[in-house]
């Protein structure tokens, strides 16, 4: 097998496919691309924040009417939540090895992020379609 | 420290002086887990803007507050390390950068933008607020 290959390392170290877990490298991939998405996201998250600190309701209400805004306020909501779990998943792999603890922990951190996501998502759709 | 075979033993974390790329990556992810519980106060920005202006009221205020400024100065200046570090993440993910010299430079890029950005932020955000 391979016996003309370049290489010493021995065929059965290489993954097969897409591995044993079948994901092959969907997670690395989904981090960087959101990491990638929140680098503009984050320019206009901060000065949208510089911009209403101190601002009252209305002014606020006003920004999310935008549908420029309110667009890229649930996509920085839903991608830093994204990348967030994404990310506490790897942390928690790391660094917790008692198995019941490791899964309580990762399912916890998802459901979490995704239901916070949701709540931001409706905050804004709220305010948007709000009168 | 001898173990009587000889052999190099793994630096003991207690004792070994961390170079300065080895702080640097851990400080990433000590950041990523700080943004990641900072997110709480969007959620609560957020919330608090669609339930109504007295709860809006209560949520600026706390921003306000000199532990709502505290906590924003940690988390922007977190938000900032993350974001440059983590573009060196994409630049090493792209296969670039490895070498010790181009470690050290960039150690010292990610710093001084953090630094420069953090500062920048809050001497606009106090000067319009």
């Amino acid at each position: 097998m391979a016996s003309n290959s370049k290489t010493l390392r021995s065929p059965l170290q290489v993954a097969r496919g897409l591995g044993s877990a079948k994901h092959g490298t969907e997670h690395w991939w989904s981090q960087r691309l959101t990491a990638i998405a929140l680098v503009p996201l984050t320019v206009w998250f901060v000065f949208g924040v510089i911009r209403h600190l101190g601002a009252d309701h209305a002014a606020f209400v006003a920004w999310m009417k935008s549908p420029f805004s309110a667009v890229m306020m649930i996509l920085t909501a839903v991608v830093t939540f994204h990348h967030a779990q994404s990310g506490l998943q790897v942390v928690i792999e790391d660094y917790v090895h008692a198995e019941w603890q490791k899964m309580a922990l990762i399912i916890g951190v998802k459901f979490l992020s995704f239901a916070l996501a949701a709540a931001c998502v409706l905050a804004v759709v709220k305010i948007f379609i709000g009168a | 420290m001898a173990n009587g075979s000889g052999r190099p033993l793994s630096p003991h974390l207690q004792v070994y002086k961390l170079p300065l790329t080895a702080v640097m990556s851990i400080t990433h992810r000590i950041t990523g887990v700080g943004l990641a519980v900072g997110t709480l106060l969007l959620v609560w920005w957020l919330v608090a803007a669609a339930a109504g202006p007295e709860a809006f009221a209560r949520a600026q205020g706390f921003i306000g507050s000199f532990f709502g400024l505290l906590l924003m100065l940690g988390w922007s200046a977190a938000l900032y390390y993350h974001l440059c570090n983590g573009i060196r993440h994409l630049v090493w993910d792209a296969g670039k950068s490895f070498e010790l010299t181009d470690a050290d430079r960039n150690n010292k890029v990610v710093l001084g933008a953090t630094a420069v950005l953090t500062v920048l932020t809050w001497i606009v955000g106090l000067a319009v607020w």
